[in-house]
């Protein structure tokens, strides 16, 4: 049966677990703040926030870190919602 | 609430396409009825935009690793938990 990029349980590897801890970069509190924020307004739930994740491009979803994973869905799931305009964030960054 | 503790239930192995919190490790195995969660919003549902609504009844339900895993080495009394909604339980004799 086809699994998603995120059902990953029992999935063999011959890859160390990275047991590491690391300080959170200022961007990924803010990251967190924001979703329980958009969950507190509304505007994006904790279901809606897995299934932007979930929807991610299999190589996307390799690459990203977690947080990164966060803001890939809060920016799909607000674009659906129609909160930001296809390509604004974009735009506003310059990219 | 349709399964109690102790109950034999069997997982559904049909493909699903939407967001669901069944984990594909357990999905057509055979496990027992830990424990009654009660009744929850719909993940399935709730993942697009609606309420989640009706609230579907979430269980705790138990395997035994050498069941969800063919080549576990661990002790043969070893149990996994997962949390499943009903929908996705069935009877198992």
């Amino acid at each position: 049966m086809e699994r998603g990029v995120h059902d990953r349980g029992g999935s063999p590897t011959d890859a160390p677990i990275d047991r590491t801890e690391h300080e959170l970069a200022d961007w990924e509190l803010l990251t967190d703040a924001l979703v329980r924020a958009l969950d507190r307004r509304d505007l994006v739930n904790v279901d809606e926030l897995r299934r932007g994740i979930e929807s991610m491009p299999r190589g996307e979803y390799e690459r990203a870190s977690y947080y990164e994973r966060w803001l890939y869905s809060v920016e799909t799931i607000l674009t659906e919602k129609g909160v930001l305009a296809r390509g604004e964030l974009d735009a506003r960054l310059g990219a | 609430m349709r399964y109690r503790p102790g109950q034999r239930v069997r997982v559904a192995a049909r493909p699903h396409e939407g967001h669901h919190r069944t984990p594909g490790y357990v999905k057509g195995k055979i496990g027992s009825v830990h424990r009654v969660h009660g009744p929850f919003t719909n993940p399935e549902t709730r993942a697009y935009g609606t309420d989640g609504l009706p609230k579907q009844p979430l269980y705790l339900v138990g395997f035994a690793q050498h069941d969800v895993w063919p080549d576990y080495r661990g002790q043969g009394d070893d149990r996994i938990y997962v949390d499943l909604f009903e929908h996705w339980l069935d009877e198992a004799e």
